[in-house]
């Protein structure tokens, strides 16, 4: 009887402990690019281009990048303050596909592929510029 | 004693860059007080950059110069100055560096948006005159005035922009204009200048090369006149009474397009 109970006891350990690993490795397989695993949802045909970091956290910039860039365009238009850390310009310039120069244009460039698996309408680019300018001035404004 | 405070300081900004370069280079014979007579030269060529080269152009304007993390500023009031008598009636290269700088379309047909134009101005008596005409950059500007949801504003150094992402584009400030200096854009655009987004659906004019001036850059019209060698149109800041522009203004007898509406215009006339 005790023996019976004991090993009751030792199977649900076993299984806590896969529940706590697989409760754990989630978010981490969340966070993994489209494509490292078979996901049962339809994923963001995006592929990222972009060398080096971002100019903020990539989780944060995911949920917040129109809040940046909606305060400095008016900063920019209003102000006139022309700094390129959160400039769309700058994230033109990093994210644009290096075949095409662009971040519109294809299913998988980096704007509009997650624009439209996320079914947002994307319009900045109705009027402003979604090609790189040259790399070298890409490369001096990133390092402001 | 105080003319001598410039260079002195210029060198004290300039000895620190130059002075590896010069002890590697000049080799080591050389004695102390012609090196020193050489930054001393060095010196006053640094200060003599900033200085004018030609009326309007300078290698780089010391008084203006604004970090780009620093609002425009409430003491600059930007404004022009054209000189009729130097414009000529069969030069338009203001209006093809304008085109060309904010990416309008070069071939133009019925609907283009035209940020600057060349008009002609008849003489009762006989003969014409030729000038550009543009935005004027009001101080009290009417497209300010009536516009419905604030796109069209005037910026803290006097420059009259309208703000395109609130602009529903009603053409109110179209009408509101005596100077018939704004346009609607009907057709899609593609292509813009990074600097300047521009689409259909907005009413846009001459932003007198904002970007440019954030970056101590003169508007693209006033260069291209200075390269065509005409010079008609000077450029600066009517705030400041040392001002090239200023001086001019104080000395020669201007004037503003309607100046009977009392918008007080950025842009003034010498001429007409």
């Amino acid at each position: 009887m005790v023996r019976a109970s004991a090993t009751a006891g030792s199977v649900c350990r076993r299984w806590a402990a896969l529940v706590a690993l697989v409760v754990v490795a989630a978010p981490a397989l969340a966070d993994a690019p489209p494509g490292a695993r078979a996901s049962r949802v339809p994923q963001p045909a995006v592929t990222a281009t972009a060398a080096g970091s971002c100019v903020e956290d990539t989780a944060f910039m995911r949920r917040n990048h129109m809040e940046l860039i909606r305060h400095q365009r008016d900063l920019t238009v209003h102000e006139g303050i022309r700094t390129t850390k959160h400039s769309l310009a700058n994230c033109v310039n990093c994210h644009a596909d290096p075949k095409t120069g662009r971040v519109t244009g294809r299913k998988d460039a980096f704007c509009e592929g997650c624009h439209t698996y996320a079914a947002v309408k994307l319009d900045c680019f109705e009027c402003h510029s979604d090609r790189a300018k040259a790399a070298s001035t890409a490369s001096v404004e990133k390092a402001k | 004693m105080s003319a001598a405070g410039p260079p002195q300081d210029a060198k004290g900004a300039l000895s620190g860059g130059s002075a590896p370069a010069s002890a590697a280079g000049a080799g080591t014979h050389r004695p102390k007080g012609v090196d020193h007579a050489r930054r001393q030269i060095l010196a006053w060529g640094a200060a003599m950059a900033g200085v004018a080269i030609a009326p309007g152009i300078t290698l780089f304007d010391l008084a203006h110069g604004r970090p780009p993390s620093e609002p425009a500023s409430r003491t600059k009031r930007w404004g022009m100055l054209v000189d009729v008598n130097r414009c000529a009636a069969d030069c338009n290269a203001c209006v093809v560096a304008c085109d060309r700088e904010n990416g309008l379309p070069a071939t133009k047909t019925a609907t283009s948006a035209q940020w600057i134009r060349k008009i002609e101005l008849k003489d009762m008596r006989g003969g014409s005159k030729s000038l550009p005409m543009m935005c004027q950059h009001c101080a009290e500007p009417p497209c300010v005035d009536v516009c419905p949801t604030g796109a069209s504003f005037k910026r803290a150094d006097g420059i009259v922009l309208v703000d395109r992402h609130t602009c529903i584009g009603c053409r109110y400030c179209m009408m509101a204009c005596p100077y018939k200096a704004r346009s609607f854009v009907h057709e899609p655009v593609s292509d813009q200048k990074p600097d300047v987004p521009r689409g259909k659906g907005c009413v846009e004019s001459c932003t007198l090369c904002v970007h440019r001036i954030d970056r101590d850059q003169l508007p693209a019209c006033v260069e291209a006149c200075a390269a065509s060698g005409h010079h008609a149109i000077l450029f600066g800041d009517l705030n400041d009474p040392g001002s090239e522009i200023s001086k001019r203004i104080a000395a020669v007898a201007t004037r503003q397009v309607r100046a009977d509406l009392r918008l007080d215009t950025g842009v003034r006339y010498q001429g007409i």
